[in-house]
């Protein structure tokens, strides 16, 4: 059926950046994720919480606080003292302001969205008014000594209670004024008397305070006198961070040793009103420090050092019991940060600010499933190429003949040319092209460069051994506002496929340059998207896993595709942890479809019966031991492998040969700093 | 759940007068009409606890029958002085002023519902509606009761067109029941069960639904119970008696219930109010909520201050006397269902697609044995009508065959032998019917009590084949074993060892004492299922274990001799390294099916204490024996099936050691046992040390071999997808 010699890369370094903040909007079922590196990530939860929009990194930038305000806009604040605001629809930042205030530490929008407060180095509290497009700086609170480390904002808006080092301060927004000091005990447990930062801190609406603090104290003040209420001594480490749900019965505190435990608001006795908190349940599937929590209605949301977002639904508040009520861990970006030149055999390899390009080894053997072959050249890393600048990388490309590179960060595409000479690569830079793009993709001949842009646009230009020349724009005619994210284009030239981000596939005829048809608009986002070389169908994945097979010929779904629909694909299948990021096509086999996600590889014989529920979607170990016939009668359409793990990337270099490209979770582990150390049994 | 909420008072009653004469609905939402014992009637707003109007006889005159209200018309009735009628409206002031009919005969109360003409009911038991009786006041009345009987409670019910007067009347403490159709009138006369247990009814209630009526009793042992009175038949003239059937039993302290109330809810639910026991043991009076289908308490009020004994419900209140306050408790009821009680499946999807099956518990309760209704009641929606008659089909081949296995039940109680093995050939024949268990579980239960009964019945075949059928266990009938260890039948009791999953540790510890203090000779000539014993014990050995055994007649007892020829080896095993089994074959085969039967260390071990120290030795150097056999080959097990484990067997020997530890530390028999095993043990501990390093080695080995398979950041491989 198939066989391949499979060249498994594990040398791409890429270790994904932790979380410092993140933050829930119910409304919008999204989730919105500040990394160290400064990119922000937007996670569509209503789409299986699939990564739809992400705003590149900057070095300059280091954010501290992440908030959605007015109906959905979002914004960040950082120590570089900037208040940015973000242009979800083409994913670059709108415009910034300073707070004047030094670095800012802690951010929170009033309940009702019209404000931002802002916590600075100086230990300010200024008030931005959230206006249309833009805000605007409306007064400052009563300057207080101490960094404003946390902040957050009475339901009714009247009040801020702002958390410092060894002191939360409550202060009234009317006037300005702070109305009540409270000292937070130092751990005096401790050998030396360190103070004690509070680094989360909640007000609810019956005046009570909570706050969360270094010293691993959870506690609950009376903000009108000052008092404490209560306190839980929930670990010896720090609470990093503290999140209250909309109702109050509920909150969850993140530590820095990878646990978050739960406090919930329960009757003292049963059936009685009187009511306390009671911390009740830990989740521990953090390895280092928790730096953020959300506490959605019936989610909680973590994330922290080790780059996992953990997407965890409360059992008790979920109605059905299925798949969608299962605990995510994402690791892993949702698009490639690999690209593939097939003819050349060489890797291009994506990180924040640099690129890798590597050639593959080579082998002369030949044999059977689960041989390791001898390599007879190993792989060589030809060309590291630095931007300059603090902006990080948002996409790049190698064409398929490998003379070409491209890469853009948010500002700027570069082109470059490569020459290869015996064992060197030269290098040649091409003029300034235009800025902003969200994908870059080199026709199959390498002559044609086509470059996802703002606004629904997709750029070609047409390349030549000197030049670069724009060629042409392509423009959908629904006059969305949203950017194109993905990009695919037919083998033989004709037909570019790109879909944006408001779920929109169009298919652009190259050959006539104008716009051919569009795919009805599905309810998730597109995962991937790429056209079969001989029938030029067009086979998308959506983020919940549907499989979609278009033909462009005649501008409707291929039969193949209603026939997936009507039987339906496995529930196993559906019930996959990770979307398909990249799709290709086995030039010999036209009737087969390779694809992957993070943890399968899978090819798709169109020819083969579906599946149903009843059967193993995973047969691939009980066919191996069955005769040829009985083999033939029992498989079906999805040969799925999962020997590759976690699996980033994977492309068909030639008929038989594959390129995979592995990360494996114990390397990405061994980059990142030291857990806190936590006594186990025995040890 | 139902609730008692915390209830209000609605208004205070005069000091030191006797109960009530009757609260009833006055004639629109949220009013009572509430009648007090002397001269007065007064027309409550019920939720604002103030009355709208109140009414006074005159001095000397006595209200004798609650007023109530025409729900018609709006206008107020009541009697006084037994004969006088009075009918007035809500403006009316004196009542002397008012309408006024003087009848031919006492009324004992009148009765008015919503839709209906009110109902006058007499002294002498009949019932006129008011508007005819007001025609011709002075009619003469018919007398429907006998001379001396009494009214105690009467109760109107209405459905549709239907309207039905309940009577209930006594006489010398016999009860009678009246059930009067009204138009065409047509009168059931009952009689209620006399009560042996000298108990009596205490209060009533009645209600009518599909033409049948419910009539509830409280009787004064704080039985509640049921009768049906269905009016489909045609009414005859002979007195009936009510049969009744036990709807639930009150916690009653000691003494009878002297007064008690009872009001219907709603189709599960009844309030209560009755002297029950409470927490600290002296009696209060209560008010409680029950759930007669599960026969639960769902919630109780204590009322500390007394009442009257009287209770009524309207509009989801109840009214009850508390001390001098006519106290309003409103209660809410909620269905409580089993699925609730028990947490119901949400996802419809996921329980559709598992219909797992289950008994039905309330067949098996009923009849003893029927599961096929069950498979009537499938999920699948078939047409009505057919599925109405397909149940009654169902249902008369029930109820045949309910028949059938009560006739046979009856006839295993009274049968010979032999016409008892016939009959029961057929039961065992098809014993894959779903009910079988049940009915074996009934044969087995009947036939041990007969034993019991009968000393020379035993009929052992049946009970051998009732125990292989599989069908039985031992919680099914427990004295079974019970009766075969007194019979010391070890035939019986290694069948129920070998197939009863669920022997207590007792019986367990009894059958092992029984095998092994048979007597070698009784043992001879039984047929005791050997099973796989001959595969491990040498037939040789066994003839020469057995020929000591010969000897007997010597009048040697054969146990000491039988431990003396298998001390050899043990004394001296370096001579003889072959060795002997300790027992013969048939006890082997007994005590192995001991050894594989289930049990809890926790609670065999104080049951084990009582072996005496022979048998605790014998038992060892069989244990011993078969430790040693199984450690011959190299995957430790005895060939053959159902045969213990190696597992089994050491646990038996450190559970022995352990309850005997110094009884075979002192006993001198006992040394050399001891001494072998240990030196046994300590050489297998050896060994396994041995092995455990072995392991240790070839774990690393496997650690490198699969360290080399994942080498570098870089490797080509094979991959084939069939």
């Amino acid at each position: 059926m198939g066989e391949f010699q499979v060249h498994r890369v594990r040398f791409f370094g890429f270790v994904p950046s932790g979380i410092r903040c993140l933050r829930y909007c119910e409304r919008s079922e999204r989730v919105a994720v500040a990394r160290l590196d400064g990119s922000v990530e937007l996670f569509n939860l209503a789409a299986n919480c699939f990564r739809d929009k992400v705003f590149p990194g900057n070095e300059s930038r280091s954010t501290e606080a992440i908030c959605w305000a007015a109906e959905g806009r979002l914004f960040t604040a950082g120590l570089n003292g900037d208040i940015l605001e973000y242009d979800l629809h083409n994913l670059r930042i709108k415009y910034s302001v300073n707070g004047f205030g030094g670095p800012i530490w802690c951010m929170e929008a009033n309940p009702s969205g019209s404000h931002l407060a802002i916590g600075c180095e100086d230990g300010s509290v200024k008030l931005f008014q959230v206006l249309p497009e833009k805000i605007q700086y409306e007064m400052n609170l009563e300057r207080q000594k101490g960094r404003v480390l946390s902040l957050a904002w009475h339901p009714s808006a009247s009040h801020i209670v702002t958390g410092s080092i060894d002191v939360i301060r409550v202060l009234d927004v009317k006037t300005g004024h702070a109305i009540q000091r409270i000292a937070v005990d130092r751990n005096k447990t401790g050998s030396q008397n360190r103070e004690c930062i509070v680094w989360g801190v909640a007000f609810l609406s019956c005046g009570t305070l909570v706050s969360a603090d270094s010293a691993g104290k959870v506690q609950f003040w009376d903000s009108e006198k000052g008092t404490l209420i209560q306190t839980h001594r929930v670990t010896n480490v720090d609470v990093l961070a503290l999140s209250v749900s909309q109702n109050e019965d509920s909150l969850v505190v993140g530590t820095s040793e990878g646990t978050v435990f739960q406090l919930q608001l329960m009757p003292v006795r049963a059936g009685e009103a009187a009511r306390q908190w009671v911390r009740t349940k830990p989740f521990r599937h953090h390895t280092h420090d928790v730096r953020t929590v959300a506490h959605g209605s019936s989610v909680i949301i973590s994330g922290g050092m080790d780059s996992h977002l953990v997407i965890r639904p409360l059992m008790e508040k979920v109605q059905s019991k299925t798949y969608d009520s299962a605990l995510r861990k994402i690791i892993f970006p949702h698009r490639c940060l690999v690209s593939c030149a097939q003819k050349a055999k060489l890797l291009f390899l994506q990180f924040p600010q640099y690129l890798e390009l590597w050639r593959l080894g080579k082998t002369e053997a030949v044999g059977k499933h689960g041989e390791v072959l001898p390599v007879s050249r190993n792989q060589e890393h030809l060309l590291q190429l630095k931007t300059k600048g603090p902006e990080h990388i948002c996409c790049s490309a190698i064409s398929p003949c490998g003379s070409w590179i491209a890469y853009a960060t948010p500002s700027r595409l570069y082109l470059h040319q490569l020459q290869y000479e015996n064992d060197g690569v030269g290098i040649s830079k091409l003029p300034r092209l235009l800025h902003s793009a969200h994908q870059i993709l080199f026709s199959a001949d390498s002559t044609k460069l086509f470059v996802a842009s703002d606004c629904v646009s997709v750029h070609m230009f047409k390349l030549s051994v000197t030049d670069c020349k724009h060629a042409h724009t392509f423009q959908a005619k629904s006059g969305s506002v949203e950017a194109t994210c993905l990009l695919a284009a037919s083998a033989d030239g004709n037909w570019l496929a790109a879909a944006s981000l408001d779920f929109e596939i169009n298919i652009y005829s190259v050959k006539l340059l104008k716009h051919h048809c569009t795919v009805p608009v599905y309810k998730c986002p597109v995962s991937a998207l790429a056209i079969q070389p001989m029938s030029n169908n067009l086979v998308i994945a959506y983020s919940d896993q549907q499989l979609f097979e278009f033909s462009i010929q005649e501008k409707q779904y291929s039969t193949w595709c209603r026939k997936v629909q009507q039987h339906g694909l496995h529930r196993d299948w559906r019930e996959r942890d990770t979307p398909i990021t990249n799709i290709t096509f086995n030039p010999a086999q036209p009737a087969h479809i390779l694809l992957h996600d993070t943890y399968s590889l899978c090819i798709i014989d169109k020819t083969l019966p579906l599946p149903d529920d009843k059967t193993p979607l995973l047969n691939q170990e009980s066919l191996r031991n069955l005769s040829e016939t009985a083999r033939k009668a029992r498989s079906h359409a999805f040969k799925i492998s999962k020997k590759f793990q976690p699996l980033l990337f994977m492309a068909l270099l030639d008929e038989g040969t594959l390129v995979t490209v592995e990360r494996p979770l114990t390397d990405i582990q061994a980059q990142l700093p030291p857990p806190v150390r936590q006594k186990k049994f025995g040890t | 759940m139902a609730a008692l909420s915390e209830g209000f008072a609605l208004c205070g009653l005069a000091a030191g007068s006797a109960a009530l004469l009757g609260l009833e609905p006055g004639g629109g939402p949220d009013r009572a009409l509430l009648t007090d014992p002397g001269r007065t009637v007064t027309l409550y707003k019920v939720s604002d606890q103030k009355p709208l109007g109140s009414w006074t006889v005159k001095q000397g005159q006595r209200i004798t029958c609650p007023a109530v209200c025409n729900f018609e018309t709006g206008e107020f009735i009541t009697v006084h002085d037994s004969k006088i009628l009075r009918i007035w409206k809500d403006e009316d002031v004196n009542l002397e002023k008012v309408f006024k009919a003087t009848l031919s005969e006492d009324v004992y109360r009148l009765h008015s519902c919503p839709n209906m003409e009110p109902l006058v009911v007499f002294k002498t038991g009949a019932v006129q509606y008011l508007d005819a009786l007001l025609a011709a006041p002075q009619q003469e009345i018919e007398a429907v009761i006998a001379e001396e009987e009494v009214i105690r409670w009467t109760e109107v019910c209405l459905e549709a067109e239907l309207t039905v007067l309940v009577l209930i009347t006594e006489k010398d403490g016999e009860y009678r029941v009246y059930v009067q159709k009204l138009n065409p009138s047509v009168l059931l006369k009952f009689k209620l069960k006399s009560e042996v247990e000298r108990s009596t009814p205490l209060n009533f209630t009645a209600s009518l639904k599909n033409k049948i009526v419910t009539l509830q009793a409280l009787y004064s042992d704080g039985s509640i119970y049921k009768s049906l009175v269905s009016l489909h038949e045609p009414g005859t003239e002979e007195e009936m008696v009510l049969s009744k059937s036990l709807l639930l039993k009150l916690p009653v302290s000691g003494t009878a219930l002297k007064r008690a109330a009872l009001a219907i809810l709603d189709d599960t639910h009844i309030a209560v109010l009755a002297t029950l026991p409470s927490q600290n043991n002296d009696a209060r009076e209560c008010l409680c909520v029950w759930n007669i289908k599960f026969q639960t308490l769902q919630t109780s009020k204590e009322l500390p201050q007394g009442t009257s004994g009287q209770l009524w419900c309207y509009e989801g209140r109840l009214f009850v006397t508390h001390g001098k306050m006519l106290k309003v408790i409103p209660y809410q009821c909620e269905s409580s269902s089993l699925s609730a009680a028990l947490g119901k499946l949400k996802d419809v999807r996921s329980s559709e697609a598992k219909m797992v099956s289950s008994v039905n518990w309330n067949a098996f309760l009923e009849d003893g044995s029927e599961l096929k209704q069950l498979q009537q009641q499938s999920p699948v929606k078939m047409d009505s009508k057919r599925s109405l008659r397909s149940q009654k089909n169902s249902m008369g081949r029930v109820e045949a065959k309910a028949k059938k296995s009560e006739q046979l039940l009856d006839d295993l109680k009274t049968a010979s032998l032999s016409c008892i093995e016939q009959k029961l050939q057929l039961i065992f024949s098809n014993t894959a019917e779903p009910n079988s268990q049940i009915t074996v579980g009934q044969i087995a239960a009947i036939l041990v009590s007969r034993c019991a009964a009968e000393p020379t019945f035993y009929p052992r075949d049946i009970l051998i084949q009732l125990v292989q059928t599989r069908q039985l266990s031992y919680s099914l009938c427990p004295d079974l074993m019970a009766i075969a260890l007194e019979k010391s039948d070890v035939c019986v009791l290694q069948r129920c060892l070998q197939q009863f999953p669920d022997i207590p540790e007792a019986i367990t510890c009894a059958c092992l004492k029984t095998f092994l203090s048979l007597n070698d000779t009784s043992l001879q000539e039984l047929s005791v299922d050997v099973g796989s014993v001959v595969c491990y014990i040498d037939i040789a050995h066994e003839n020469k274990a057995d020929t000591p055994m010969e000897a007997v007649q010597n009048g040697f007892s054969p146990m000491p001799m039988e431990e003396d020829t298998c001390d050899q080896p043990v004394l001296n095993p370096q001579m003889d390294t072959k060795l002997l089994c300790p027992v013969n074959l048939k006890r082997a085969g007994l005590l192995n099916a001991v050894l594989i039967s289930a049990y809890s260390d926790m609670f065999l071990l104080p049951h084990l204490k009582d072996l005496s120290a022979q048998h605790v030795l014998l038992f060892l150097r069989y244990l011993q024996y078969l430790y040693m056999k199984c450690s011959e080959n190299v995957n430790t097990t005895l060939p053959g099936v159902d045969v213990p484990t190696v597992n089994q067997i050491m646990d038996w020997i450190s559970l022995l050691l352990d309850a005997h530890f110094t009884v075979v530390v002192m006993l001198p028999e006992a040394k050399g046992l001891l001494i072998s095993l240990h030196k046994f043990v300590r050489a297998q501990v050896k060994f396994y040390s041995e092995l455990n390093k072995i392991e240790g080695s070839l774990q690393e080995l496997q650690k490198a071999r699969h360290q080399h398979k994942h080498p570098g950041l870089y490797s080509i491989e094979v991959l084939e997808l069939v």
